[in-house]
């Protein structure tokens, strides 16, 4: 029904080729076509941040970038921030701060703090609810989420 | 010798069970799951909410590439198989007419998602607008247009009105009560959506002779039954994967395009995938609006003379789970309080608007926002503190408060006071500052029926079969810690199986706070089945009588010794090996001359307490310090108590201070999506959240614990509008307090 352009992108760490429909985003592509289904799809207007990945070095929201964009580009997503069967740090105080309910919000949640810390490597809580208003958790975890953060902020790079 | 074995036991807070799935992008929810040779379906609507059906032309649909078919009401069978929790009112798809903005009359199904997203736009729908109610004063107007057939509904006096049922509770004479002051207003309650950031998905598939369907529901084994009756199979043919939600909160209970897909799925005899737009839905589940009169008499020393309440709740086009909620919701209306007189009246009022349905609280919070504003109200015109009052006439434990119910089953003065004195009450208020605090009670579970199995196996670690939905309440990580304490695994060394009909034992459902308590029990009484027969085991062994052996927290206790579990299993199982199985079952049987069919199994009970400042220049409110305290019986893991304590604090931010749905003439919901319905982020929380719980282990489920997932949520409005009534010094009896709603408010400020 369109045209198939090919693209080149490293997804975590691994050079991928391969053909995508013009009008398909990089959401959908992460999602359908590498079956990297850590990234959630909700509301698809660039408002949750169920979506967030890091596309050459800053995070988007992967419902608003064509996957054509990202061509020639570096995609970490959720699958990518730890060493396989390992936790980050960041992913670690989650766990122990308890900012994990249902879950779905958690992998934009995750890559949307681990780029607040990569930029500012002692947040305060007010830096932290500013970088993470994009990521909505209707759980209602975000006392839990601000306290990881700053857990791992705390504990150090790793 | 000791046999003690460490490990996390019940008390403590380890990690979630499935946490590491969840922070790792790894957990798999419904739409992430494909199975081979998939086809996709999209759904089909009309730009209004009531409108006839006159033709529907799949023709250039059907022709377009890539596109299976299209599934309308003339492809189903005759008559259109209807299903519902309560009532059999809702068709399979949308028969004749349209009821509410959203309702699709079509679906199509295509080899992929672009094929039948592309085919939508080409199925033309011929449909002619129709009158429409959308309104609970439009709804209850004689001449209103009737949102249900009254074929539907043979016998039923009301059947040719909008009320949909009526349903009143009452105690003493209120009319010949007499008072030193009576108070009556009016309160409303906005209609809003759950707003899961899952979702809702469905995934059917030929299954043998039989289906297989996937859904991000709550309630497995309902959904199975009520597939059962539409595909006419027996239950064993129908399987129901019921993979971890990704948010709840009442929306997932129930059936919704699930027979849909499933006979899409029969037809094309592929596997069928239909994931809802967030836009679908909000037109898929919503809480029900509110317009709720209460005329409350005082004594002059602030006692409770009656509750008079009248409440009209504005469910959808079809009733779902919607009356039951009117029922329940309304039915503790009066509080937690001693009240001599009591009257309530609460309407199920149907409209053309999207089916209303269970969402946590499960209709107290409105009732809640009219009584505990209108107790501030007294307690103002009669000089006397707020929290005064409601400590002079909270029921005290063993007080039968409801005197046909469960008596009080807490010391619910305890929560009050702590949460006064966290909040700091009656201590200076800088200026423009307020304070509000307020009562919540719900009560739990009526019925219910759970059953698990669990079973050791030969290496000491042990699975567990429990049918409860994890939906981010924790469920898994308790019954875990139940079990692990039980049979002396480590934690990490037990596994929870739920959300498969086929092969997890029967469970009601998971709704009403009940799993901790229902649920939990029969995880505990199947554990303790297998420490029975570790018992026999261990006597048999040791060639002591049974009554010698205990087994205490995975320890088995012989006279003068010690052992530990697998010291007893692995030479009483012998060389073959094997396992001990354990079968539990919680059961709460109806009590039918019950108002609500059943009596309390307990009450969730919270103190909501509040700090806020109201901006005069925009009438944006700050929550400047916000407590919760719940009585909790016991938490079996204390930081999920009070994550869930938090999360409903926060969730009940939303209707209280931003969310609310606005439609248009046409019935069409105008702030559909995430850009226009604002739910709380990070940027609009209480500047500080104190969570507490009390605990005396007072309650009906495992180690005295009670059900507490909704209780932080039901008095959030009320406390936050007490507040901010004491900041601005006027009332706003319309939720949600929006900048502008309260900026208007100070404007005709006295």
């Amino acid at each position: 029904m369109s045209d198939l352009i090919p693209i080149r992108v490293t997804v975590n760490g691994r050079a991928r080729a391969f053909d995508v429909a013009a009008h398909h985003t990089l959401l959908e592509v992460l999602r359908d076509d590498l079956q990297l289904t850590g990234t959630k799809e909700c509301c698809l207007v660039g408002e949750c941040g169920a979506c967030t990945v890091r596309l050459d070095g800053r995070i988007v929201d992967s419902c608003l970038v064509l996957a054509v964009e990202s061509d020639g580009g570096e995609v970490t997503t959720v699958e990518g921030l730890a060493p396989e069967g390992g936790l980050s740090r960041l992913q670690a105080a989650f766990l122990d701060e308890g900012a994990v309910q249902c879950g779905f919000c958690i992998p934009g949640q995750v890559m949307a703090a681990d780029d607040l810390l990569g930029r500012v490597a002692r947040p305060t809580v007010a830096e932290i609810h500013e970088g993470l208003a994009g990521n909505l958790c209707r759980c209602g975890c975000y006392e839990q989420i601000t306290a990881a953060v700053k857990a791992a902020a705390e504990a150090g790079p790793g | 010798m000791s046999a003690e074995i460490g490990g996390v036991r019940v008390g403590d807070s380890p990690r979630r069970v499935g946490g590491h799935g969840r922070v790792t992008g790894l957990q798999r929810y419904v739409a992430d799951l494909h199975l081979p040779d998939e086809l996709h379906a999209r759904l089909v609507t009309v730009p209004v909410a009531r409108a006839r059906i006159i033709a529907i032309d799949a023709s250039a649909a059907e022709r377009a590439p890539g596109v299976r078919f299209v599934m309308t009401a003339a492809d189903l069978p005759q008559p259109m198989p209807r299903f519902g929790p309560q009532f059999r009112d809702r068709p399979v798809i949308a028969v004749g007419e349209t009821k509410y903005h959203g309702d699709p009359v079509a679906a199509v199904v295509a080899e992929t998602r672009d094929a039948a997203e592309a085919a939508v736009a080409l199925v033309r729908v011929e449909y002619e607008e129709l009158p429409a109610v959308f309104t609970i004063a439009a709804a209850l107007d004689p001449g209103a247009p009737l949102v249900q057939d009254p074929s539907l509904r043979p016998g039923d006096p009301l059947a040719s009105t909008n009320v949909l049922r009526e349903h009143r509770v009452g105690w003493g004479d209120v009319d010949a009560a007499t008072a030193d002051l009576v108070v009556e207003n009016r309160y409303t309650f906005p209609m809003v959506t759950h707003f899961a950031i899952e979702p809702h998905a469905f995934v059917a598939a030929p299954d043998g002779d039989g289906i297989a369907v996937w859904s991000s529901i709550q309630h497995p084994n309902w959904l199975q039954k009520i597939l059962a009756q539409i595909l006419g199979l027996p239950l064993s043919r129908v399987r129901v994967f019921a993979p971890d939600p990704g948010g709840g909160f009442g929306g997932k209970q129930h059936t919704k395009y699930e027979p849909l897909v499933a006979l899409m799925a029969l037809r094309a005899g592929r596997p069928v995938r239909l994931v809802l737009t967030l836009e679908e839905t909000f037109q898929a589940v919503r809480r029900a609006a509110a317009e709720v009169r209460v005329r409350t008499g005082f004594m002059a020393d602030g006692t409770l003379a009656f509750q008079d309440i009248a409440a009209d709740y504005l469910i959808g086009a079809y009733a779902d789970i919607a009356d039951r909620v009117v029922g329940k919701g309304s039915y503790p209306g009066c509080g937690p309080y001693r009240v001599p007189a009591a009257r309530i009246l609460a309407r199920s009022v149907l409209s053309h608007t999207v089916p209303s349905t269970a969402f946590r609280g499960f209709g107290n919070p409105q009732v809640n926002w009219a009584v505990e504003s209108n107790l501030d109200a007294g307690a103002l015109a009669l000089g006397i503190d707020r929290l005064e009052l409601r400590l002079r006439n909270v029921a005290r434990r063993g007080e039968a408060f409801i005197p046909f119910d469960t008596p009080a089953d807490g010391h619910w003065e305890q929560p009050l006071r702590r949460a006064a004195e966290l909040i700091g009450w009656g201590t200076p208020l800088p200026p423009g500052h307020g304070r509000g605090i307020a009562l919540g009670i719900k009560s739990g579970p009526t019925t219910g029926l759970s059953y698990a199995t669990v079973r050791l196996l030969v290496d000491g670690s042990v699975i567990v079969f429990a049918g409860t939905s994890d939906m981010g309440q924790g469920a898994r990580t308790v019954f875990a810690q139940i079990a692990a304490q039980e049979l002396g695994a480590p934690l990490d060394w037990v596994t929870v199986v739920m959300g498969d009909t086929s092969v997890v034992p029967y469970d009601q459902q998971t709704s009403a706070s009940r799993s901790t308590v229902l649920m939990g029990n029969a995880v505990l009484a199947a554990c303790r089945e297998i420490q029975a027969k570790l018992r026999a085991m261990a006597a048999r062994l040791h060639g002591l009588a049974e009554a010698s052996v205990g087994v205490d927290r995975g320890v088995v206790r012989l006279p003068g010794r010690d052992l530990t579990v697998l010291e007893v299993l692995v030479p009483g199982l012998g060389r073959l090996g094997g396992e001990l199985v354990g079968n539990g079952e919680m059961r709460k049987d109806a009590e039918p001359d019950h108002p609500l069919g059943g009596s309390a199994a307990f009450f969730e009970f919270n103190c909501t307490a509040v700090e806020a400042s109201v901006d005069e220049e925009t009438g944006d409110v700050t929550i400047a310090r916000y407590v919760t305290v719940s009585d909790v019986g016991k938490a079996i893991n204390p930081l999920q108590v009070r994550m869930q304590d938090e999360g409903a604090a926060i969730q009940g931010l939303g209707h209280t201070l931003m969310e609310h749905y606005v439609f248009d003439e046409t019935g069409r919901i105008r702030n559909l999506g995430a850009i226009d319905y604002r739910i709380p982020t990070s940027l609009d929380l209480p500047l500080e959240i104190v969570s507490e719980i009390i605990e005396n282990e007072d309650g009906p489920g495992p180690y005295g614990s009670k059900g507490m997932s909704e209780g932080a949520l039901l008095c959030v409005a009320s406390a936050v509008g007490a507040a901010v009534r004491e900041a601005i010094g006027v009332p706003i009896r319309d939720l949600p307090l929006t900048p502008e709603r309260v900026w208007r408010a100070l404007q005709e400020r006295p």
